[in-house]
């Protein structure tokens, strides 16, 4: 809170004029749109619309496309996640060892934060490509027969690989960061008590790092559930047989090429507030460390 | 370190160089598909060394591009891309650090609404509210224009608060001296704290260029006429266009250099990059 502040009445709201009018125009009643419309429901050539209550939500509820997309999302998520914070924990513990060669290391590691998912995705598609990719050749070789067109298996992998490899870099940097503020004199005391470089990993550093860890969790999620919409239009597009379809693929494809608006309103709201209760984790908690 | 163990720096050193061969092999794979013909491919799998058509593919595609895929040469893309992460990366600056200003500097009614507005904006990602947004944009008659694709996703929380923070940080010994010497709070703004932030603004711009020019979903939708297709939009479609059989290796060289331009800011800016990423997450 500042002290000494300026006495004007109607700047600051000419300075805030932009973000407010941009704000209002292009957010709140778009999102006000969708909470009316996901109540409502228009006839098949959008003539008359009605007012239907909660009926949107109960459709969804029962509709086995939507709880299969809800089951799709959450394993997706649960699996960029885990890999992505994983592999690149490995690596951000191996470049805590190597002094002169970190940043070398670090430079080589962290670009791929800048290539966009749609971009990612294209890329790992063209690997994998049943026909002339690398990954299906390598795999025919120890017998299996990689085919994300047809397979299920295989495309939710697909999607999953370019989805995580996309988010290595920054979880690399976190990670990195936490290890850095971690004090040696804890570690140095461990090893002078005996304790091994593996026992004192899991005993000292993985403990220490749950901040970043938890902070990066809450982050991961929300990258697997909102932003790798490009990562699966531009390959999968949701197939094969609904085995990629995240919620904001759906979202996307009800409402702009199946035309079911009321259906895809109801889905925006289920989909914000999953977006508020993952903001408001991320503010309420990842602010109170998680140190023990 | 705390001890000095060998096997293990070398077995970290092995780590890392699988680590960084395989966040690499994508794009290793790409850039050699996008140096061969489309004969090449037709063996079966595609080579692993790069071959002798490099300069033919990538300028065939900056200047012509596919025909038969509707999408215009990757060089006008290209330059879409461009205008399109500039006016987002500088308009999210400029809407940003004046509300920023306006929240920190002065006491006015209404000034927590106004501060809960901005942080709605967090909540809603344009993929949850994509229909409607849309509604809005063709109803303003904002499709196929660069307003269109950079406006609507100008509205910065993370921006604002990140110079909320710069602000908060600076003493208010400064702002005294410059009342007292007669200094209004336009004057203040531009000839103090601009220049005091000016690193948060280069950082803040390295990310926000990064963001703009790697958008998707948006211009996808809000493009129809091809003059204003930006390059990571346009890939899908050279990738759908030609029925079943994507030309490969001009596919690739299009993805190349879409990558091009933001990997090359993230590596010849990586201090900027990484001061920028830390902040906006704070």
């Amino acid at each position: 809170m500042k002290r000494t502040i300026f006495r004007n009445q109607l700047l600051p709201w000419l300075l805030l004029a932009p973000q407010l009018a941009i704000t209002f125009v292009f957010f709140l009643w778009p999102a006000a749109q969708a909470v009316r419309q996901s109540f409502l429901r228009q006839d098949a050539f959008g003539i008359s619309t009605q007012f239907v209550g909660l009926s949107n939500f109960k459709a969804l509820w029962n509709s086995p496309e939507y709880l299969n997309s809800l089951q799709v999302t959450a394993v997706f998520a649960v699996m960029v996640t885990v890999l992505s914070m994983g592999f690149s924990l490995l690596l951000a513990v191996a470049v805590d060892r190597t002094i002169r060669s970190s940043s070398l290391y670090t430079t080589l590691l962290v670009w791929p934060y800048a290539v966009a998912p749609a971009v990612a995705g294209i890329l790992w598609w063209f690997i994998f490509n049943p026909t002339i990719g690398i990954m299906p050749y390598v795999l025919d070789v120890v017998g299996y027969d990689w085919n994300h067109i047809s397979s299920k298996t295989d495309a939710l992998v697909l999607v999953v690989i370019a989805s995580a490899w996309k988010q290595i870099s920054y979880n690399f940097l976190f990670f990195v960061a936490g290890l850095q503020s971690i004090p040696a004199s804890l570690r140095e005391a461990a090893a002078i008590d005996g304790a091994g470089p593996v026992k004192r990993f899991f005993d000292i550093t993985l403990p220490l790092l749950s901040p970043t860890t938890f902070f990066l969790l809450v982050v991961n999620i929300v990258y697997a559930m909102f932003d790798t919409f490009a990562v699966i239009d531009a390959t999968t597009e949701g197939g094969p047989a609904q085995a990629t379809n995240i919620l904001v693929y759906k979202v996307y494809f009800d409402g702009f090429v199946g035309q079911n608006m009321g259906s895809s309103a109801a889905q925006s709201v289920v989909l914000m507030g999953i977006v508020i209760a993952l903001t408001v984790i991320q503010f309420r908690y990842v602010e109170k460390k998680v140190a023990y | 370190m705390i001890e000095n163990r060998p096997g293990l720096n070398l077995l970290a050193h092995l780590t890392l160089m699988l680590g960084v061969a395989i966040v690499a092999l994508p794009v290793w794979v790409a850039f050699v598909a996008s140096t061969h013909t489309a004969t090449d491919f037709m063996s079966g799998t595609i080579p692993i060394w790069p071959g002798p058509h490099l300069v033919e593919n990538y300028a065939r595609m900056l200047d012509a591009g596919v025909s038969t895929s509707g999408t215009p040469p990757v060089g006008t893309m290209m330059l879409n891309s461009l205008i399109m992460a500039l006016l987002i990366a500088c308009g999210k600056i400029a809407i940003s650090i004046t509300s920023a200003f306006a929240i920190v500097y002065f006491r006015f009614p209404l000034r927590n609404l106004a501060f809960w507005c901005i942080f709605i904006t967090l909540m809603l990602p344009v993929e949850v509210r994509i229909v409607p947004t849309f509604q809005v944009v063709a109803d303003l008659g904002l499709l196929n224009s660069y307003a269109g694709l950079s406006i609507p996703l100008i509205a910065s929380a993370t921006a604002t608060f990140l110079f909320r923070q710069v602000f908060l940080t600076i003493p208010d010994e400064l702002t005294e001296a410059a009342r007292i010497d007669g200094a209004g709070p336009m004057k203040f703004f531009r000839d103090i704290l601009l220049p005091l932030s000016r690193t948060n603004i280069a950082a803040l711009f390295v990310i926000l260029f990064i963001y703009g020019w790697n958008q998707y979903l948006w211009p996808l939708l809000i493009t129809t006429s091809s003059d204003y297709y930006t390059v990571v939009a346009g890939i899908k479609r050279m990738a759908d266009a030609v029925d079943g059989l994507p030309q490969w290796h001009l596919v690739m060289a299009t993805a190349m250099l879409a990558m091009l331009p933001p990997v090359a800011v993230v590596i010849g800016m990586q201090r900027l990059f990484v001061k920028g990423l830390v902040e906006t997450e704070k």
